[in-house]
C-alpha cells in the first residue's frame, strides 16, 4: 500500500537524531505517529471499503484491550487509537472520559452509553465504531471501564488535539489552556500549524504563548529573547516557572540560559509578573474578605432588627437560619428537575417560613417577657433547642445536601491571575440587595414608619393609634424571615445540619454589638470589615488565631466605645 | 417519620426491654457493651457502628450465641461527649458487667475511657484509624495505624504520582496534629525540603475554605507536582471539597489524599466535583471478594435499606468482633483477662480476601488500599499493599517514640524503651 511506504520513509528520516544531539525520543515518536495517522487519514479518502473495513478491525482491537487493562495499558490503549485516525476516535474518548465507556457482561461487546443517569435502570447503548445506536442494556448487565487520574489527564489532552480545530472560538481556547498545562512536541507540532490560519485574537495569543514557551529551548538566542518578551505579558503560573528555570544553575554552577541578554530580560520578567500576581493576589484576598463579610452582614441582618430595634435578645435566631436552609432542600426535593430555579423559589419561601416561625415565637413566648432580658435569653434558648430536635426528628442527625445550581458554580477568570468564584460574588449581591431592600421597607414603607415608631417611643406609638403589638408581631417576623433568606444563602457552602444555626450565632450578635445597636449601617459596615480583617490575617495567622484575633480586638473596641461603630443618638436612645 | 428517628426509637425500646428483665436473664447471657455516640456531632459516623455491632451479635446468636449461650448487646449513648464516654465507660464494665465493649471514633473519646478501662480491667475493641503511639493493655486496636494508611499513602503519592511539595492539611486536634508530626518527619527523611511542606490546622467544622483553597492553588503553582494530605475530619470536609471544585483545582492537579474521608462521609454529598480524589484505607466497599458481597448483602438485609454504604471502620468492628468471639471459644471464657491472653496470634479473615492477626502489641494485620473517588461516591482501588501491614503502636518516625516497643506477650508493657531498658510508664502503663 502506498501509505505503508510513504510511512517508512518518514520513518527514517524522523529517526534522525534530534537538534539536541539526543537520540529521537519520546517527541520525534509521536510526531512520527502523528504523521502516519494523518497519512492514513489520506489514505482513507481514497480507500477502498477492504482497508476501512480492517481499520475497523484495528479500532475495534485495540479497543477490545480496555476490558482487561490496568491504568497504565489503558494509557497506551488511549494512544494506540488516536492513532488510528478513526473518525469515531474522539467520540470514544469523550465517553471514555465521562465515565460512559462500558463492557456488557453477556458477550464482553463494548458500548459508548448515553446517559449514566442515577434513575435509569436500562442504558442506551450506542455502537462505538458507528455510532449508530445498538438497543439499550440492563443497568446490572454493564460493567464502566474506570479511568484514574493520569489517565483521566490523558484523555483530555488528546480531546484538546482534537478541538483544535474546532469552529468554536470558546473550545479552541479551552483545548489550548489544556494543552498548555503540560506541552509536548506534539502539542507544539499542532500549535505550529494552527498560528497561521487562526482568525481568533484570544486563541492567537495563546498560541503564541504556547509556542514562545516551546522557543525557550531553541537555539537561536534571539529567538529566545523574543519569546521572554511576549511571556512577560502573560499572568500563567506555568509561564513564570518556566522563566524562573531560564535564570537557574545547572549542576556544574553554569547558566542554564548561556546568553546574559536574555536573563536579564527573564529576570525582569519574571519580576514584573510577581509584581502583578501580587497586586491580584491582594485583589483577590479582598473580595474574599468581602465575600465573608456578605456572609456576616447577612446572618447580623435579621438579628439588626429583632436585637437592634426592638432589643430582643434572640438565641434562636441561628435556629430560624436553619430553617431557612431546610427550606432550601425541601424545595430542591421538590422541584428535583429544576435545581437552578429551585434556589431562586427558595428565597421567599425561607422567608415566609421562618417569618412565620418568627410570628408564632413571638406571639407565644417573647411578648410575655418584654423588658426582661435574662429571661427572653432563657426562653429563646429553650426555644432553639426544641427547633433543633424537631428538625433532627424530621429529617435525622444527617446533614443533608444542597446542591449548587450550575449557574452559581464556577469561576469568573477575569484574567490568568485572578479569578473569581461565582458563588462567592452571587452572594456580595444578594446581600447588597437585601440591605437596600430592608433599608427601602423601614424607610419608605408605613410598616417601616411604624416600626420606627414603636422603637423609639412606644407610648406616643400606642397614643397614635398605631397597634403596637401587632408591630412587634411583624417586626420579629421580618427579622426571622431575613435570617430565614440568611439561610438559603448558608445553604449554598456549608453544611445543612441541625447544627447549622450555632455556628453563626456568636457572629451574628458580634456583627451587630460592633456596627452599633439599632444601626443597620453598623451591621453592614461592621460585618463587611470584620470580613476583610479575619481573611487578610487568616493567611499569617491561621483560621484558628485569625478568629481569636478578631475577637479580642472587638472585646477592646467595645471596650472603648461600648455603643458601636455608629452609636444612636438621640433622646431615644438616651433613655435606653 | 424518618428511617433514622424509627431506628432510634427501636435502639430506645430494645435497650428499655433489656434493661427491665435484665437481672432474670443476667445469668444466661453474655454481655456485649457498645459505646458509640447517637447523637451530637459524631451520631453520623458512630450509629453505623453501632448498628454493625448489634448485627454481629444477631448473626452469632442465630448460629447458637457463644460458649452455649446467647449474646445480649447493651447500648449506652454517650452523646459525642467525651467526658461522657468515660461515664458511660464506668457504667458498662461496673454497673453492666459487660464481657467486652464494641466503641468510640475520636481519638479524644478513646483517650477519655482509657482510665476507666484500665482500672476496672475491661476490654475495648477500638475501630477506628488512629494517630498510634498508644498501646494499652486493655484495648486491641483494630483500625489501621499510622503505617497502615498515612505512609503507605505519602509512599504512593511520592513514587507513583511523582509528588515534590506537600500541603498537609487537617482539623485542629489530637489525630491530625500527631500523624502530621509523623508525616513531616517522614518526609524530611525522604529528604523533602522544609519549604516544600505547608502544615495548616482548621478548626472543627471550618466552613469558609476560600481563604485556604486560594493558598493551597498558589502553593501547588510553583511548578513541582503537588498534593494535598487531608487529616480534615467530620463535616467541614463538604465545603472544602465543595471550595476545591469551585475554584477549579482538579484532582489531575492537586490531588487530596483523605484518611478521614469514606463511602459513609461521601453518602449524600454531590461526588461529582469529587472524582478522582484520593482516599487511604484498609477496606472499600467496592473490592470484589466473596465475603465482602456476603458483608454487604448481610448489611442491607439487616438495616433494611440497599442504599447503605459499608465502610473501613465496620470492617474494622466486624475483624474485632470475629476476634473476641474466637478467643472466647479458645480461653473457653469471657474473663478478661483469659481473653486477652488468647488475643495476641489468632488469626480471623478481613472482608478483602487477607488475613487479620491479633500482634503482641494489640494492634493488628491490615491491607492498604488507596482508592480514587468515582462519581457514584464509591472508590476505584489504584493502589494495594502486598499482602498485609502488620500495625506498629509507637511510630519510628518521631524521635520520642522510634526507641519505644509495645509488647504485651513477652515484655507485658505497652511502652518498653529498648534504651533504657524501662517500661517507662508513658501515659498510661
Amino acid at each position: 500500500m502506498l501509505g505503508t511506504e510513504l510511512q517508512v520513509e518518514r520513518k527514517r528520516l524522523l529517526d534522525r537524531p534530534d537538534r539536541h544531539g539526543h537520540p529521537s525520543g519520546r517527541g520525534a515518536r509521536q510526531h512520527r505517529e502523528r504523521w502516519r495517522s494523518s497519512l492514513l487519514l489520506a489514505a482513507l479518502l481514497f480507500a477502498p471499503p477492504a482497508l476501512a473495513q480492517s481499520r475497523d478491525d484495528g479500532f475495534l482491537a485495540a479497543l477490545g484491550e480496555l476490558r482487561e487493562a490496568s491504568f497504565l495499558d489503558k494509557e497506551r490503549v488511549v494512544e494506540r487509537l488516536s492513532q488510528t485516525g478513526h473518525p469515531s476516535t474522539r467520540a470514544v474518548i469523550t465517553a471514555f472520559l465521562e465515565d460512559r465507556l462500558y463492557v456488557r457482561a453477556r458477550d464482553q461487546q463494548i458500548f459508548i452509553v448515553k446517559s449514566t443517569d442515577d434513575t435509569l435502570t436500562s442504558f442506551a447503548l450506542v455502537d462505538p465504531v458507528s455510532l449508530q445506536d445498538a438497543g439499550s442494556g440492563r443497568r446490572d448487565d454493564l460493567t464502566k471501564i474506570g479511568t484514574n487520574n493520569r489517565l483521566r489527564k490523558l484523555l483530555r489532552t488528546t480531546i484538546a488535539r482534537f478541538d483544535l480545530s474546532s469552529p468554536n472560538p470558546a473550545v479552541k481556547l479551552a483545548a489550548i489552556q489544556e494543552m498548555l498545562r503540560g506541552l509536548d512536541q506534539e502539542s507544539i507540532a499542532l500549535l505550529r500549524e494552527r498560528v497561521g490560519v487562526e482568525t481568533d485574537a484570544a486563541v492567537k495569543e495563546e498560541i503564541q504563548t504556547g509556542l514562545a514557551l516551546a522557543a525557550l529551548d531553541g537555539n537561536d538566542p534571539r529567538a529566545r529573547l523574543e519569546a521572554v518578551a511576549t511571556l512577560a505579558h502573560r499572568l500563567r503560573p506555568q509561564v513564570r516557572n518556566r522563566l524562573a528555570g531560564v535564570l537557574e544553575k545547572a549542576a556544574d554552577g553554569t547558566f542554564v540560559e548561556p546568553d546574559e541578554k536574555v536573563r536579564q530580560a527573564a529576570a525582569a520578567a519574571v519580576r514584573g509578573i510577581d509584581r502583578s500576581r501580587a497586586l491580584y493576589a491582594g485583589v483577590e484576598t479582598l473580595f474574599f474578605g468581602l465575600s465573608v463579610g456578605s456572609v456576616l452582614v447577612l446572618v447580623a441582618t435579621g438579628l439588626a432588627i429583632t436585637f437592634g430595634v426592638m432589643g430582643v435578645i434572640n438565641m434562636a435566631h441561628g435556629e430560624l437560619m436553619m430553617l431557612g436552609a431546610y427550606t432550601t432542600y425541601v424545595v430542591q426535593l421538590a422541584l428535583p428537575n429544576h435545581i437552578g430555579a429551585s434556589i431562586l423559589v427558595a428565597i421567599p419561601a425561607a422567608f415566609l417560613v421562618a417569618g412565620l416561625a418568627g410570628v408564632i415565637v413571638e406571639r407565644t413566648v417573647i411578648r410575655f417577657l418584654y423588658g426582661r432580658p435574662l429571661e427572653t435569653l432563657l426562653a429563646t434558648f429553650g426555644v432553639s433547642l426544641v427547633l433543633q430536635q424537631s428538625v433532627r426528628s424530621l429529617f435525622s442527625a444527617n446533614n443533608r445536601s444542597v446542591e449548587t445550581p450550575a449557574w452559581m458554580s464556577g469561576t469568573l477568570q477575569l484574567n490568568d491571575a485572578l479569578a473569581i468564584t461565582l458563588n462567592r460574588l452571587y452572594i456580595v449581591i444578594f446581600t447588597l440587595i437585601v440591605f437596600a431592600i430592608l433599608l427601602v421597607v423601614l424607610k419608605r414603607t408605613r410598616l417601616g414608619l411604624y416600626i420606627r415608631a414603636v422603637s423609639q417611643n412606644r407610648a406616643m406609638a400606642q397614643a397614635m393609634g398605631i397597634r403596637t403589638e401587632w408591630v412587634d408581631a411583624m417586626t420579629f417576623g421580618l427579622g426571622s424571615g431575613i435570617a430565614g433568606i440568611a439561610g438559603v444563602a448558608l445553604s449554598q457552602f456549608t453544611n445543612v445540619g441541625p447544627n447549622l444555626g450555632q455556628a453563626y450565632i456568636i457572629d451574628s450578635f458580634m456583627v451587630v454589638v460592633f456596627g452599633g445597636v439599632g444601626n443597620l449601617w453598623g451591621t453592614l459596615v461592621g460585618g463587611m470589615s470584620m470580613g476583610v480583617v479575619n481573611q487578610l490575617l487568616e493567611p499569617y495567622a491561621g483560621a484558628v488565631l485569625a478568629k481569636i484575633f478578631v475577637l479580642v480586638a472587638l472585646i477592646l473596641f467595645i471596650q472603648r466605645w461600648p455603643r458601636g461603630l455608629f452609636p444612636q443618638t438621640g433622646r431615644a436612645a438616651e433613655s435606653q | 417519620m424518618s428511617a433514622t428517628a424509627q431506628r432510634f426509637l427501636t435502639v430506645c425500646s430494645v435497650a428499655a426491654a433489656l434493661a427491665c428483665p435484665g437481672a432474670a436473664l443476667a445469668q444466661a447471657t453474655i454481655k456485649v457493651g457498645v459505646l458509640h455516640s447517637l447523637s451530637g456531632t459524631m451520631a453520623i459516623s458512630e450509629t453505623t457502628l453501632k448498628d454493625t455491632i448489634l448485627m454481629l451479635v444477631d448473626q452469632q446468636n442465630k448460629k447458637g450465641g457463644l460458649l452455649g449461650k446467647k449474646l445480649e448487646a447493651v447500648v449506652v449513648d454517650p452523646a459525642s461527649n467525651w467526658p461522657l464516654f468515660a461515664e458511660k465507660a464506668s457504667q458498662l464494665l461496673e454497673k453492666d458487667k459487660v464481657a467486652v465493649v464494641f466503641g468510640c471514633w475520636t481519638s479524644v473519646s478513646r483517650k477519655s475511657v482509657l482510665p476507666v478501662f484500665e482500672k476496672d480491667n475491661g476490654l475495648l475493641f477500638y475501630p477506628v484509624q488512629y494517630e498510634g503511639e498508644e498501646s494499652s493493655k486493655n484495648v486491641i486496636y483494630t483500625g489501621a495505624a499510622p503505617n497502615q494508611q498515612a505512609i503507605p499513602a505519602v509512599d504512593y503519592l511520592m513514587k507513583e504520582v511523582g509528588v515534590k511539595r506537600w500541603v498537609l492539611e487537617g482539623t485542629d486536634y489530637v489525630y491530625p496534629r500527631t500523624t502530621n508530626k509523623i508525616l513531616e518527619a517522614y518526609l524530611k527523611a525522604k529528604g523533602v525540603k522544609a519549604e516544600d511542606i505547608s502544615i495548616n490546622y482548621t478548626p472543627f467544622g471550618h466552613a469558609d475554605w476560600q481563604g485556604r483553597v486560594a493558598a493551597i492553588k498558589k502553593f501547588g503553582s510553583a511548578g513541582k507536582k503537588t498534593a494535598v494530605v487531608s487529616t480534615i475530619n467530620g463535616d467541614a470536609n463538604v465545603p472544602f471539597y465543595k471550595e476545591l471544585g469551585n475554584q477549579k483545582v482538579s484532582a489531575e492537579d492537586i490531588p487530596v489524599v483523605a484518611f478521614s474521608v469514606g463511602e459513609e462521609e461521601l453518602s449524600g454529598v454531590d461526588t461529582k466535583p469529587l472524582v478522582g480524589h484520593l482516599a487511604a484505607w484498609n477496606y472499600f466497599e467496592s473490592i470484589n471478594t466473596p465475603a465482602n458481597k456476603a458483608f454487604i448483602n448481610q448489611w442491607h438485609a439487616y438495616i433494611k435499606n440497599a442504599k447503605r454504604t459499608t465502610n473501613d471502620p465496620m470492617e474494622a468492628h466486624y475483624i474485632g468482633f470475629n476476634l473476641w468471639v474466637k478467643a472466647v471459644e479458645k480461653a473457653q471464657s469471657t474473663d478478661v483477662e483469659k481473653v486477652l491472653a488468647a488475643l495476641p496470634g489468632l488469626e480471623v479473615p478481613n472482608l478483602t480476601g487477607g488475613v487479620a492477626k491479633v500482634l503482641p502489641n494489640h494492634h493488628i494485620t491490615k491491607p492498604v488500599y488507596l482508592g480514587e473517588v468515582r462519581a457514584d461516591g464509591q472508590f476505584d482501588v489504584v493502589w494495594k499493599s502486598n499482602g498485609t501491614t502488620p500495625g506498629d503502636a509507637w511510630s519510628d518516625f518521631l524521635p520520642g517514640s522510634k526507641d519505644i516497643e509495645a509488647d504485651w506477650v513477652t515484655l507485658k508493657c505497652g511502652n518498653y524503651n529498648t534504651k533504657t531498658k524501662v517500661c517507662s510508664g508513658q501515659s498510661y502503663k
